[in-house]
């Protein structure tokens, strides 16, 4: 048992993260009487299901869902495309300006995004793509640099020799994107996959900036409104939350072991 | 402008096959790098230099617009203590949040990676927060921070301490701005733990022969084969510290008396509470180049400790691959 002082750490740290949010579960599931009692009350002492459905057809949810169940979907493959064929080209060519273009991609992570935010909506508005679900998902499809340099640090450590070998059997370059790299870097892809889910299922600026009827509304505009609702209690809030992190919390359950497993397999065996 | 419809990039790809054979064709990497050369021109660049443009006029959001040159940037540092206020702010939130971030996420991979049972459980506990969305984070935080019946007060009365009422007391809401923002690492542990995955453990078991204890394995293997995702957390958490936003919108508003004031939110309602698009513009512009230059700055000292391994041959941090 010497592993004990490890064990010991793993259970303080995932108290710290847990506790938080079972409380959130458990406020979704108290009556008003018990909210405001100090100290906490971790238990409801009745469970009141009810505020689920309750809290959900407040607002039309369902609608909210589907929208970003939309925007996540397709923002998520136009990631996965695109950014996984810009790194290989960071990663394996040297071509003129190749070092400066890559300072550029880094350079754009660092654009405050407030900075092109006011000329960009104005772009979709000669466009007329405001009020639809366009601008949170059309800009993926060309890449976004956190996820291309991610990816380009993964295709580094495959070591080169695997492509040198599929190059002599004559395969292209694309061949050996296709076959060689993008196999290998499997685990990276979902990794970019789960990120992308993420920040579109949470994103909560680019729909408040872009969206301006309810019917286009996402799930988290749909939460925030609660914020702005005269006598909405907490319970409720806790128990949108709640619901609303179902499916992200799926997502990763599926993925995790494809994110950790794997990743060492990247043709580097001593 | 960008009729086209995206999905032309498969297109692209699909034009690359009669192109050429083995590694010619000079235009093929630039047909690969197509998809965000477009993306950059249009969604970035083009409205990038719209913001400059509108950073040199009085850019009411209804009303005249009129050129005044440097008049925001001068009006910036000469005339608006609320600029240096919230700078100092985020500089202050910097330095606390980005070496703490790392450190977090790289000390829970590395628990994690002590092949214990449970992983997974563990691994899904530290990663939960990063699944809940912003707004709802928020909310959570203005709960747990509460200074009657939150429970973070809650634990720390049961070790007899009184716990401050944090979002309303100006030396306590920065830091608990950094805390919350701490919880949602869980993308960064992530990649430490892939990381992590990937260095060989025969480098260990040589190095264990060798006689090499714990920690001279960390810090003679560890960090040196981590060094590249280091570089990569470095970089996203000081531009992430310098974009925190969100959080302070929705739990404090900037108070207490201005002590959460990001910058970002300084910007925010220039452009939104009080309409000045130029100036708004102009704070983003200067924003835009702190984070340059610390960034530039991180990447000119990774020559000296990143080791970029592409082909394995000896466990000594050799000279950074060129490619």
């Amino acid at each position: 048992m010497k592993k004990l002082p490890v064990y010991a750490m793993l259970f303080l740290c995932s108290l710290l993260f847990i506790a938080p949010l079972f409380w959130a579960v458990t406020t979704a599931l108290k009556s008003q009487t018990e909210l405001y009692l100090f100290p906490p009350k971790w238990i409801p002492s009745v469970w009141k299901f009810g505020n689920f459905a309750e809290a959900w057809t407040s607002q039309p949810f369902n609608l909210f869902l589907k929208n970003t169940l939309a925007v996540t979907a397709l923002s998520t493959l136009g990631q996965l495309v695109s950014c996984a064929l810009v790194a290989y080209g960071f990663a394996r060519f040297t071509f003129k300006g190749r070092d400066f273009l890559f300072l550029v991609v880094l350079a754009t992570m660092m654009i405050p995004w407030e900075v092109t935010m006011i000329p960009q909506y104005m772009e979709f508005n000669y466009l007329g793509w405001i009020n639809t679900l366009k601008p949170l998902i059309v800009p993926s499809w060309f890449g976004s640099a956190y996820f291309i340099f991610l990816l380009r640090q993964f295709i580094l450590t495959i070591p080169r020799e695997l492509d040198e070998a599929a190059t002599i059997d004559g395969a292209s370059k694309l061949g050996i994107f296709r076959k060689i790299i993008v196999p290998l870097m499997g685990p990276s892809l979902i990794l970019v996959a789960v990120f992308q889910m993420m920040n579109c299922w949470n994103d909560y600026l680019g729909p408040l900036i872009f969206l301006n009827d309810q019917s286009q509304y996402t799930l988290t505009l749909g939460l925030a409104q609660f914020k702005g609702m005269y006598g909405v209690d907490m319970q409720s809030i806790m128990a949108v939350t709640c619901l609303i992190s179902i499916l992200p919390l799926v997502v990763f359950f599926l993925a995790q072991r494809y994110i950790v497993g794997g990743i060492a397999g990247t043709g580097i065996k001593g | 402008m960008a009729q086209t419809y995206p999905r032309h990039s498969g297109e692209q790809t699909a034009s690359l096959k009669p192109a050429r054979k083995r590694s010619g064709g000079r235009a093929v990497p630039y047909l690969f790098l197509f998809p965000w050369i477009f993306g950059f021109l249009v969604f970035t660049l083009g409205p990038l230099l719209f913001s400059l443009i509108i950073s040199f006029f009085d850019w009411p959001i209804v009303g005249q617009v009129h050129f005044i040159g440097f008049g925001n940037y001068a009006a910036m540092f000469t005339d608006d203590p609320l600029f240096w206020k919230s700078f100092g702010v985020t500089i202050k939130f910097a330095a606390l949040f980005v070496p703490l971030n790392i450190a977090v996420a790289l000390g829970l991979a590395l628990l994690l990676n002590q092949n214990t049972r449970g992983t997974a459980f563990f691994r899904t506990a530290f990663y939960l927060p990063s699944v809940i969305s912003g707004v709802a984070l928020a909310m959570i935080w203005s709960w747990v921070y509460s200074g009657d019946y939150g429970i973070l007060n809650y634990f720390l009365s049961l070790v007899g301490v009184q716990g401050p009422d944090w979002l309303n007391d100006k030396h306590w809401s920065l830091a608990a701005m950094v805390i919350a923002s701490l919880w949602g690492q869980g993308s960064m542990m992530l990649i430490f733990l892939a990381g992590l995955k990937g260095i060989p453990k025969d480098i260990y078991e040589s190095a264990s022969i060798d006689g090499a204890g714990k920690l001279r394995q960390f810090a003679s293997i560890t960090i040196p084969m981590l060094s590249p995702t280091i570089l990569f957390n470095l970089i996203t958490s000081i531009i992430a510290a310098f974009q925190q936003l969100t959080l302070a919108l929705l739990l404090t508003g900037g108070g207490p008396l201005k002590s959460t004031y990001f910058y970002a939110m300084y910007m925010y309602e220039n452009a939104f509470k009080y309409f000045k698009m130029g100036y708004s513009a102009a704070n983003a512009w200067f924003m835009f180049l702190i984070v340059l230059v610390l960034t530039l700055a991180v990447f000119k000292t990774s020559e000296a400790w990143v080791f970029y391994e592409g082909e394995m041959k000896r466990k000594t941090p050799g000279r950074r691959r060129a490619s």
